[in-house]
Order: structure tokens, then C-alpha cells, then sequence
């Protein structure tokens, strides 16, 4: 049950910028206005970073070259499948994690 | 429900309790319970201590960001990144809050700070449904949506590092690729909340991102890639719309 200082203060950081986009609304936006555009804008978010965030655990880098983690790029498929077929968050993540480690048992 | 039914219209305009708000939040629980677990997992495998775990379930609530904070640390990342992308992440609170704030403005500024501390993508879809459905809405009511899934939430992620302190090679086991899949789930499940005729623009957007995620990580580190192409992304997300 150990706490790192570095950690803490990290969570910290991350704490206040995570309460300020919840809190400011609720004291502000009761006579401002935000401009279209940005709220369009924050609607796209999600989405963009979750693929963004997807992609990136499929390239290994070495020195300085790119390459494609071809395990973790099969194991994105029955991820993606169940998720679809199912809807269910836990079960995509059982899925995914059983066959890369099965890939790597087996590899 | 049949209660409910019976009541006079004079009743059902009255503020809902926080028991009411407590029961409000039952449904969405469940999937609270696998998101916190599985952030659990991978936060331990991220060799984050059991209470350190908790602090973060406590502190930041909120799953992705969680998630990313993990993948981030993981990989080595600067903290000044780790914080500037959380934040990335976690803005479109922004919009949610935006849309929950005018029906709490009757209410004192720290009431409302403590409730919008506690909004989550969950609490958020449970109180705009009784909001659009006009079913009255109270301050009290949303204190027993958001302090129930706020507390299930921290149990069950500290229940999920504990448990995964038990599993020996997180690695052998594919535990580090829980992250990923995730984000496959959460990417599709997002999708599939949204309506057909603007499915086709988010997969264009899905598209995009990974042809820019393809090309950028050449130039950049990931994490610096990922935030890039979040907001390129975004921004061809606005420019692009019919």
C-alpha cells in the first residue's frame, strides 16, 4: 500500500484539469454562451481519440523505426467483434485479452 | 412504477429525493462495475499500488481518462502530457455539463459545484432523460445519482486492483492488452449511440484518424501523435459536417 509522491502529484494535475471542464458550467454557463463551432468541436473528441488511442498500441517503435505489433493487431479483431455482437464492455475486454494471450502462448 | 402511475399530477411536480436518485442510478450500475474492474486490472498492471489505484478512481472518476493516465505512465510519458491530454479527454464534460447546468441555476453556487464535480457520461444520459422527459428534476436527486455511482465506482476499481495484484504475469495473461480493447469497446458503443444518418460522417472520422495516427507516428512520439491527430481529427470533424 505504497503512494508515490510523483504519482500524487501527477493524479493531482490531472484531478484539477478533469473538475474544471465539470465545475466551470455550472458557475459560468448560466449567462455565457458557447459558440457553435466549439461545441461541435468537443462533440467530435471522443471519437477521435478513442481511434487515435486504438492505433497507437498497434505500433511498436524501435530505434527509429515504426512497426506494426501484428499481435496486437489480430487480437484488436475479436475486440472489435464481440463489442459489436454483444455491446458489452466487459465482455470485449475478456475477448480481446484472452486471444492475445493466447497469441502469445502460442507464438 | 405503478405508484408512480397513480399519484396526482400535483405530487409528481415535486422534487424527487436522493433515495429516488439513488434508485435512478441502479441501471447504469452494472456497467459502471465492469468499467471500474477492468480500470482496476489495468492500473495494476501499470504497477500502481492498491491505493494508489483508488486515488485515482477517487480523484479523476472518470473511466477513459483513467485508462489513458495507466497507458501513458506506462509508456514513459512526460507528466506535463499525461495532464494536458487528460484534460484533452475529459473537456467534453464541458458540453455535458453545458447541457445539465440551466436546469440547476435556482440552486446555490457550491450545491452546483458539487454536482457538477460528480458528472459522468452515465449520470449525465440518466438525468437528461428525466430532464427531457420533464419528470422534475432536484438537486437532492442528483446528489443520490452521482454520490451512489461515485462510490460503487471507487469500491469497484480498488476491488479490481486488488484483484489484479493476485495475477502473477500480467503480461503472459494479455492483461496489458485491456487497454486497447477497451477503447475498441468504448469506440463502438459510442457509434452505436449515435443516429445512422451521422454514422457515416464518424466513420469517415474513424478513418482519418487512423490514416493520420499512420503518418504522424513517423514524425512524433505516440502520445504526441495521438493528441495531434485527436485534434486535426476533431477539427476536419467540424469542417466536414453537412
Amino acid at each position: 500500500m505504497t503512494v508515490q509522491i510523483s504519482n500524487l502529484l501527477l493524479f493531482l494535475g490531472c484531478a484539477l484539469v478533469t473538475a474544471l471542464p465539470r465545475v466551470l458550467p455550472f458557475i459560468v454557463i448560466r449567462s455565457i454562451r458557447l459558440p457553435a463551432p466549439v461545441i461541435k468541436w468537443l462533440a467530435y473528441i471522443p471519437v477521435c481519440i478513442m481511434t487515435a488511442l486504438i492505433v497507437s498500441s498497434l505500433f511498436i517503435r524501435s530505434g527509429g523505426r515504426v512497426l506494426i505489433d501484428w499481435q496486437a493487431a489480430v487480437a484488436v479483431l475479436p475486440a472489435l467483434i464481440v463489442s459489436i455482437l454483444t455491446k458489452n464492455l466487459l465482455y470485449a475486454v475478456i475477448a480481446g485479452v484472452a486471444a492475445m494471450a493466447l497469441l502469445r502462448f502460442l507464438s | 412504477m405503478s405508484e408512480m402511475v397513480n399519484v396526482p399530477a400535483d405530487a409528481a411536480r415535486e422534487a424527487p429525493t436522493f433515495s429516488q436518485g439513488v434508485r435512478d442510478c441502479l441501471p447504469t450500475l452494472l456497467g459502471y462495475v465492469g468499467i471500474a474492474f477492468a480500470a482496476g486490472i489495468v492500473g495494476s498492471a501499470t504497477h500502481l499500488s492498491v491505493l494508489e489505484n483508488a486515488l485515482l478512481a477517487a480523484w479523476i472518476y472518470a473511466g477513459a481518462s483513467q485508462f489513458i493516465i495507466c497507458a501513458m505512465l506506462a509508456a514513459g510519458s512526460p507528466y506535463s502530457a499525461i495532464i494536458f491530454t487528460t484534460f484533452i479527454v475529459n473537456s467534453r464534460h464541458f458540453l455535458l455539463c453545458s447541457t445539465l447546468a440551466p436546469s440547476f441555476v435556482k440552486y446555490g453556487l457550491l450545491k452546483n459545484i458539487g454536482m457538477g464535480v460528480l458528472v459522468t457520461d452515465e449520470t449525465f444520459a440518466v438525468a437528461i432523460g428525466k430532464i427531457i422527459k420533464k419528470q422534475g428534476i432536484s438537486a437532492r436527486w442528483m446528489y443520490g445519482l452521482n454520490l451512489s455511482a461515485y462510490v460503487v465506482w471507487i469500491v469497484s476499481c480498488t476491488a479490481g486492483a486488488l484483484l489484479g495484484k493476485w495475477v502473477p504475469s500480467p503480461d503472459s495473461l494479455g492483461l496489458d492488452f485491456a487497454l486497447t480493447a477497451m477503447f475498441c469497446a468504448l469506440l463502438v458503443l459510442h457509434l452505436d449511440g449515435i443516429k445512422r444518418s451521422r454514422l457515416v460522417h464518424q466513420l469517415f472520422l474513424v478513418f482519418c484518424t487512423v490514416f493520420l495516427m499512420a503518418v504522424l507516428s513517423f514524425f512524433m512520439s505516440s502520445y504526441l501523435a495521438v493528441l495531434t491527430s485527436t485534434l486535426i481529427g476533431a477539427t476536419i470533424g467540424v469542417l466536414t459536417e453537412k
